[in-house]
């Protein structure tokens, strides 16, 4: 492979102005498949899901899975679309081993929803995405190629097909082009993914998994020369697997299409395939050979003629939307912007507020959430939402601390027990024995210990010298195994001093 | 006992529910004819003898348990081999699918198990009933019974040749564009294509899902109705099936009268290119209708002329798609797989040895029409003329009840005449294919021979269909219709049509 020339970033974005699309495809998180019954669950043994219908045997006809048109359309909504009153199924025609009809049950000109937008954010600024169309379709099986170096057709000895997949209910969400981002163009297309990956999970209808491949994106990229209103040839790059690949991916076309158009080359129109490892992308299909799909009307399905009452009712009942979300979270939290993007990033807003919500305030349930948690997220390579700790039991620690039975020490051993999985945080404290030592009888004669074992510090206390205090506290904390409420005996140490 | 293959399913089924005859019986009779029989006519892919008694015995059991009997049930049916049957290979007359078994019943299939008809075995057909003769059934033709040498019509040629030779008192067929009454008619039996959607399409292997409709043969108008009350009604496994109840056809049967009703004789179904002897029969039935009573008044059709173009564009559009799951990949014919060739090599390899010339055609036809750049000018105008036609029969229907033609524009041809024009072949459904673009019912009844020595001489002394069509969801009209001439023309003849047929050798057992 010839070595690939790039032109730097800041050099690509200041002659040449991107244009972007973004292809996003959900796997609606259904019970069951689109058009059959079978079970959708996640990581079952090969062809264990399957069934006439899913598998296209000969005579098998679909039926249309009305939770998932319920989905699509809630989805649509949230996105600020009309819904079609009327529209149908097409099919998209072309033979491959992973799909078993050789046709794809899609949509085409009728799409159920059309013509919405979602805002997002980026460095304060606010982007309107235009959302051409949503619409329903069905999944493919997934091919497994055996024998091969990298796992592609290309020299596989033989290939296995899993139709597990096959059939699983999926949308496709198509942006308007997207123009005017100039150099934040990589993280415009970020945020996009981003908030549309919450917009879906608020909504309940999928677990929006990039990993897992329950949210995948295609990523269209052009330049056209700053000052040009006419746009370039454009790429379009898949197998984008993450938020950060989308915006590397974007980065990475600027970057090669800039170098193509600057040594007076043209962008060849293709798919490309992203590599995760190198950040870089390849030519895949040439769309010269691109294929006829003959798209028409599905003949095996009644069109799809949501009624205005049903989709009123399913307006109703969306839930808040992550964007009024944060504006509410913002105001009762009364956090900055930068606060809040940092808890976003991070993560935390469900969490923060589902432990707000079992009694601790919004300051401590983000202290935790954002500092010590986060950091022992980090530690361990998992997601936040991953670690084995409960909204509620952080606002279980909250709640001794603020009743004095703990302090920031004791509650950061409650969390190591509680991960360590040993029990919920009042069983770690009474196994580790981590209640605070508040007692004044039992604290007095530690503290008359401390002052007996450091004469000259109680010395230069008695002298007037109150900030030495901090030394026999030092020593009361170290002699109860930091259980002693600090305050409290900082209080006893300057009233047996005369010192208060 | 007289034999029990000449007699109707009604009569058999009251003969089983009296226990004046086991279902056992029924059953060893009706092999024993296909045995001496379909050594010529080659109406069946399959027969299992010990399957079928089987099925026998255990309506003979749920019998003898004292459980009351559907009207069907013990009464032996040929199966068109284009509906799923577990227990049986199904093959749609293709090799491509040769010796395939699905996993799964048909609902059709189903219904006629629950009904308690016995499968006598797998109805020979045109490969994905795509033909009018059998011809293109890649295990070999069929045959009329009235002329050995001329086809049963087709694509469910096995089907109406079972029916038409004592083989089966009943069969299953799809009707496309005409492959239940065009075959009805040229083997002189009653053939019923029910309203779209009237009859479920899931587990039949689909040629044109648009216009795919399954339906039943029988000797007597009675005993289609009876059938196509077994099997028909809403079936959640097909969205296009209507959410209905089944017209009142068995009723409509029964009463058999049409005084006061509105015949309209279509003017575009009849004239140039149909067999002297055809129109001479369809004239007198017509004649029939107004002397028992019916008004007959002459209607237009004016976009009919258009039906069957725009039928051989959309049909071939829906089957280039529907075919493409013969790929070799998950079940049936592979060819070339030797560890050297690609999966598209061997997809490519197995489509060019598995499919007939016919079915060929048809996928190619229909990939160019909905081809990028063509597929308004064909796929998109095809559609506008079936709004056209469908429009034409609304219109029709307000001024009448009834729409009648002859069923097809000749007698049974003799085998191998078309075979290599298939425009001549495609033909046979000139006068079928409206109904089907519109969905709406149509009957075919015999009403009498062509006279042997008819003009042009050709086709004489062989069966000539009625065509009788209806409203959507109004099929009980057609069984009425097509009961009151079955009725007054067995008055005159002094019994079926049938019975004029020629005996068959029976072969040595």
């Amino acid at each position: 492979m010839s070595t690939l020339a790039l032109m730097d970033y800041d050099e690509a974005v200041s002659r040449y102005e991107p244009v972007l699309g973004v292809e996003t495809h959900i796997e609606l998180g259904t019970a069951s498949k689109m058009f059959c019954g079978c079970a959708t669950t996640f990581g079952a043994p090969p062809n264990t899901q399957v069934c006439p219908v899913c598998l296209g045997l000969p005579g098998a006809l679909p039926v249309a899975n009305r939770a998932a048109i319920e989905g699509i359309i809630k989805i649509g909504l949230a996105l600020n679309c009309e819904i079609a009153e009327w529209c149908r199924f097409a099919r998209k025609n072309y033979f491959y081993p992973d799909m078993p009809k050789n046709y794809q049950i899609s949509q085409y000109d009728e799409p159920l929803c059309v013509d919405g937008h979602l805002d997002v954010e980026v460095d304060g600024e606010t982007y309107r995405i235009g959302i051409e169309r949503v619409h329903m379709e069905e999944d493919t099986g997934k091919s497994m190629h055996v024998g091969g170096a990298t796992g592609r057709i290309q020299g596989a000895d033989h290939s296995l097909v899993d139709y597990n997949r096959a059939g699983i209910p999926l949308v496709e969400i198509v942006t308007k082009p997207i123009t005017g981002t100039g150099d934040k163009a990589p993280l415009v297309a970020r945020a996009y993914a981003t908030e549309l990956r919450e917009l879906v999970r608020a909504l309940g209808v999928s677990d929006v998994r990039m990993e897992q491949g329950s949210m995948r994106c295609d990523v269209n990229v052009s330049l056209m020369p700053r000052g040009s209103s006419q746009w370039g040839t454009r790429t379009e790059t898949k197998n984008v697997n993450s938020l950060r690949s989308v915006e590397r991916a974007v980065r990475h076309e600027i970057e090669r299409q800039a170098a193509v158009l600057a040594s007076g080359g043209a962008v060849v129109q293709e798919t490309r395939h992203f590599h995760e490892d190198s950040g870089t992308t390849t030519a895949g299909r040439s769309k010269e050979e691109a294929q006829d799909y003959r798209y028409f009307p599905e003949p095996d399905l009644v069109p799809m003629a949501p009624s205005r009452e049903w989709v009123e009712e399913l307006r109703a009942s969306l839930p808040e939307l992550p964007a009024a979300r944060r504006r509410r979270v913002q105001r009762e939290w009364n956090l900055s912007d930068l606060e809040l993007r940092d808890v976003v990033n991070a993560g935390a807003l469900d969490l923060i507020e589902s432990t707000v919500k079992a009694g601790a305030s919004p300051a401590a349930a983000r202290k935790w959430w954002m500092n010590e948690l986060s950091r022992r997220a980090t530690e361990q390579g998992v997601e936040l939402a991953d670690l084995p700790v409960t909204p509620e039991q952080v606002a279980r620690v909250q709640e001794m601390v603020d009743a004095g039975e703990l302090n920031d020490k004791l509650a950061r051993q409650v969390f190591e027990g509680v991960l360590a999985g040993e029990g919920d945080p009042d069983q770690v404290v009474a196994a580790r024995g981590l209640k605070i030592v508040s007692d004044d009888g039992e604290l007095a004669a530690i503290v008359d210990q401390a002052i007996a074992d450091n004469p000259d510090v109680a010395d230069k206390v008695r002298g007037g010298k109150v900030a030495a205090a901090g030394a026999l506290v030092g020593a009361v904390m170290r002699a109860t195994g930091g259980k002693a409420d600090a305050a409290r005996a900082r209080q006893l140490i300057l009233e047996k001093l005369g010192a208060s | 006992m007289s034999d029990l293959t000449r007699k109707t399913a009604a009569e058999l089924a009251g003969l089983v529910a009296s226990g004046e005859a086991s279902a056992v019986e029924v059953a060893r009779a009706h092999l024993e004819r296909v045995a001496a029989v379909d050594g010529q006519v080659h109406a069946f892919l399959h027969v299992d003898e010990e399957a079928v008694l089987a099925q026998a015995r255990a309506v003979d059991e749920r019998r003898a348990a004292g459980e009351r009997l559907g009207p069907l049930a013990g009464v032996p049916i040929a199966h068109k081999d284009v509906f799923t049957t577990a227990d049986m290979p199904t093959t749609a007359g293709s090799k491509i699918l040769e010796g395939w078994r699905p996993p799964y019943d048909a609902t059709v299939t189903a219904r006629l198990r629950a009904a308690g008809l016995v499968i006598l075995g797998k109805a020979n057909m045109d490969e994905f009933a795509m033909g009018s003769s059998t011809e293109n059934s890649a295990f070999g033709p069929s045959r009329n019974p009235w002329d050995l040498t001329r086809v049963p019509g087709g694509s469910s040629g096995g089907s109406s040749a079972a029916v038409a030779a004592y083989e089966a008192p009943l069969a299953t067929g799809t009707d496309t564009g005409g492959s239940i009454r065009q075959p009805a008619a040229v083997t002189g039996i009653v053939g019923v294509k029910p309203t779209y959607g009237g009859s479920s399409r899931y587990g039949v292997i689909a040629f044109a899902s648009s216009l795919d409709t399954p339906g039943p043969f029988a000797r007597t108008v009675l005993d289609a109705a009876l059938l196509h009350e077994a099997f028909s009604g809403h079936d959640p496994m097909d969205s296009t099936s209507i959410d209905a109840p089944v017209p009142p056809v068995v009723e409509a049967a029964r009463r058999a009268d049409v005084a006061g009703l509105r015949v309209g004789v279509v003017k575009e179904l009849a004239g140039d290119g149909y067999q002297p002897g055809v129109l001479a029969r369809y004239r007198e039935a017509v004649e029939l209708l107004e002397s028992l009573g019916a008004k007959v008044v002459e209607v237009s059709c004016p976009h009919f002329g258009y039906a069957l173009p725009a039928y051989y564009l959309i049909a071939p559009s829906e089957c280039s798609s529907n075919l493409a799951r013969f790929d070799a990949m998950r079940y049936g014919l592979r060819v070339g797989d030797d560890g050297t060739r690609s999966a598209e090599e061997v997809m490519a390899l197995t489509r060019a040895q598995g499919f007939g010339a016919e079915v060929k055609r048809r996928i190619m036809l229909g990939t160019y029409a909905l081809s990028s750049g063509y597929y308004d000018a064909y796929y998109g105008k095809a559609q506008q003329v079936r709004t056209l036609i469908k429009r034409d029969f609304e219109a029709a229907f307000e001024q009448v009840d009834v729409l009648v033609s002859p069923t097809t524009p000749t007698t049974a041809f003799p085998i191998g005449e078309r075979a290599d024009d298939p425009m001549a072949m495609y033909l046979a459904d000139l006068c079928t294919i409206p109904a089907n673009l519109a969905g709406v019912p149509a009957i075919s009844v015999p009403c009498g021979l062509a006279e042997p020595d008819a003009a042009g001489g050709e086709g004489g002394g062989l069966p000539v269909g009625l065509q009788v069509m209806a409203p959507v969801l109004a099929d009980d009209r057609v069984y009425r219709v097509g009961a009151a001439v079955e009725k007054a023309l067995e008055d005159r003849w002094g019994g079926p049509l049938l019975a004029k047929a020629p005996e068959l050798a029976e072969a040595a057992q």
